[in-house]
């Protein structure tokens, strides 16, 4: 049995035939994990100045950048494990730098409120045994974690759901959209308008406590009657909540308090985008946008976003993440100005414009290590085969000793 | 979905008897459960037929690769989600263990697997579409949200 790294599900179930040191063959693995163990179409090389080199003058002309930048910054750390986490906390520690990841334009805020412990949550083996309703919250598990509906929440049984998603359990989605997700909830579907989230959570809190609710009535108070009547309830929230109430978190705190039952669960997508949250969260009390000057600092301003906006970082150390594709193209313009290093295990759009690239193992196939599920489960990623690829951990000590 | 109507339509409708059945409205039937072959009527093959025949076959082509219950799995739509393995009863009644509660199927009694992130199924006896007490059974297609399990 193998733990795969497609999502932040890290499903231990996952069997492989490995044949001529190559996965051959993936069972029980959904299609995003079969195509993520199987590796990438282009494996990264390593170079300098899109020159190709060798591994040991890419580490030390990274580490040469790094250590002439003024105000280096790290970011990414999401597809890494977490022993290369705390090594990479490490080494902005050693560089004064910043370190970011990319959960500051993803769930960081409300994985930094189930941390601090003002949201109510639970493992998703609570939720097998025990969930009876399901709110999948701007969020499409079934396309973003395939598994999610099929090994944890809706369909299997568990100890006090014995009969399944057939009587009992109901799946409520609340979209923008009618995503697979709502297809699966059917008759609970309820779509909302762009950034309608705090208008319905305002009707909710209405109709949970007695009030009439002023939109949407009859379908708001239906709503509110399945959530009383909750044994044991859950609300996954996706990256469409959590974009469009993050000025006004308290509202759906408040919604929290009136439902005693209802634990919330952030919907990850990265692997071990937790796991960062939860390394840095122990280390300095926070879960990113963090700048290491001797102290900490934690400020808006040092999320990625605002750096290369305000062009506040002159080397930056993009670690398993791939910054030219995920954010707009008016901030990643700064990109163009300073030296990138690149550390990832396949060719990317980052790695294109790269000064330095370094190839890494593919964590959880080529390495080893530990990841934190979705749910803050810590689970061991093991290795399948053996290859000649360093692991991020391993790249990070000797770029830390040759700093 | 294919009816009886359309296949008998594309027919000779001359009541031949050649292949067997007593009527061409027979043949049809035969021909959408897949008992019989469109080669048996012999008439079709003859050339001023040609344009129906051709109609014929790809009317039927979408359910060559159709299992004993009808049940085609579209590859291509299949996200390997899982749902069907663990919402299907059959696989439920075999695999308490594995399949039932969302783990990965612990034994070969079960209908669905997942190989390659796609599903995979095997055992189609055991599908209750199959054999003689068979129900219309709709467990393995209303959770799959692209449609990638079709029975014809």
């Amino acid at each position: 049995m193998v733990t795969c790294t497609g999502c932040a599900l890290l499903c231990d179930d996952i069997e492989v035939v490995v044949e001529n040191n190559r996965i051959k063959e993936t069972r029980n693995a959904c299609r995003r994990g079969a195509a993520r163990m199987k590796g990438c179409v282009n494996r990264l090389i390593p170079s300098i100045y899109q020159k190709p080199s060798d591994i040991d003058s890419s580490i030390k002309k990274a580490a040469e950048i790094l250590k002439n930048a003024k105000s280096p910054m790290l970011f990414g750390w999401s597809n890494s494990t977490c022993e290369a986490q705390v090594k990479g906390i490490g080494l902005a520690r050693k560089l004064n730098a910043i370190i970011d990841d990319t959960s500051s334009f993803c769930q960081g805020i409300l994985i930094e409120k189930v941390l601090q412990k003002k949201f109510r949550t639970c493992s998703l083996e609570d939720v097998r045994n025990r969930a009876d309703v399901l709110i999948y919250w701007g969020s499409d598990a079934q396309d973003s974690q395939p598994r999610h509906l099929s090994r944890f929440s809706y369909f299997p049984r568990g100890e006090t759901r014995q009969r399944g998603y057939e009587e009992d359990r109901v799946a409520i989605a609340i979209d923008v959209r009618e995503s697979n997700t709502a297809k699966i909830c059917k008759g609970h579907f309820y779509r909302i308008p762009l950034k309608g989230d705090r208008e319905f959570i305002l009707a909710l809190i209405d109709a949970l406590s007695g009030k009439v609710p002023s939109y949407d009535t009859k379908k708001i108070l239906e709503l509110a009657g399945i959530l009383k009547k909750a044994e044991f309830g859950a609300i996954f929230a996706g990256i469409g909540l959590t974009y469009s109430i993050k000025e006004d978190l308290v509202v759906l705190l408040t919604l929290v308090d009136l439902l005693p039952n209802f634990h919330i669960m952030p919907m990850v997508g990265h692997y071990n985008m937790r796991g960062f949250n939860e390394n840095l969260f122990r280390e300095t009390g926070f879960v990113n946008r963090v700048k290491f000057d001797g102290n900490v600092n934690h400020e808006d301003k040092y999320s990625i976003l605002e750096v290369l906006k305000e062009k506040r970082t002159d080397a930056l150390l993009v670690i398993g993440g791939d910054p030219l594709s995920s954010l707009p193209g008016t901030v990643v313009k700064h990109l163009s100005a300073i030296p990138v290093i690149c550390i990832d295990p396949c060719a990317t759009l980052t790695s294109k414009i790269a000064v330095v690239t370094i190839p890494c193992a593919v964590s959880g196939v080529e390495s080893d290590g530990t990841a934190v599920r979705m749910d803050g489960e810590t689970v061991k990623l093991s290795k399948v085969m053996e290859n000649n690829y360093l692991s991020d951990e391993k790249i990070l000590t000797r770029l830390m000793r040759a700093i | 979905m294919l009816t009886v109507m359309e296949l008998y339509q594309l027919l000779p409708k001359t009541n031949c008897k050649k292949c067997g059945e007593s009527t061409c409205m027979a043949f049809a039937v035969a021909l959408l459960s897949r008992k019989r072959k469109i080669a048996e009527c012999t008439p079709i093959l003859e050339e001023n037929f040609k344009k129906q025949r051709e109609k014929l076959e790809a009317l039927l082509l979408p359910t060559a690769g159709a299992e004993e219950t009808g049940m085609i799995v579209h590859t291509e739509l299949c996200t390997g989600c899982g749902n069907c393995v663990v919402a299907c009863p059959v696989d439920v009644a075999n695999d308490p263990k594995g399949a039932a509660i969302g783990r990965a199927p612990s034994n070969d009694k079960v209908i669905f697997k997942v190989v390659e992130g796609k599903v995979v199924a095997s055992n189609i006896k055991e599908c209750r579409r199959f054999g003689k007490n068979r129900v219309l059974c709709y467990a393995c297609i209303d959770p799959c949200p692209t449609g990638a399990i079709e029975f014809v």
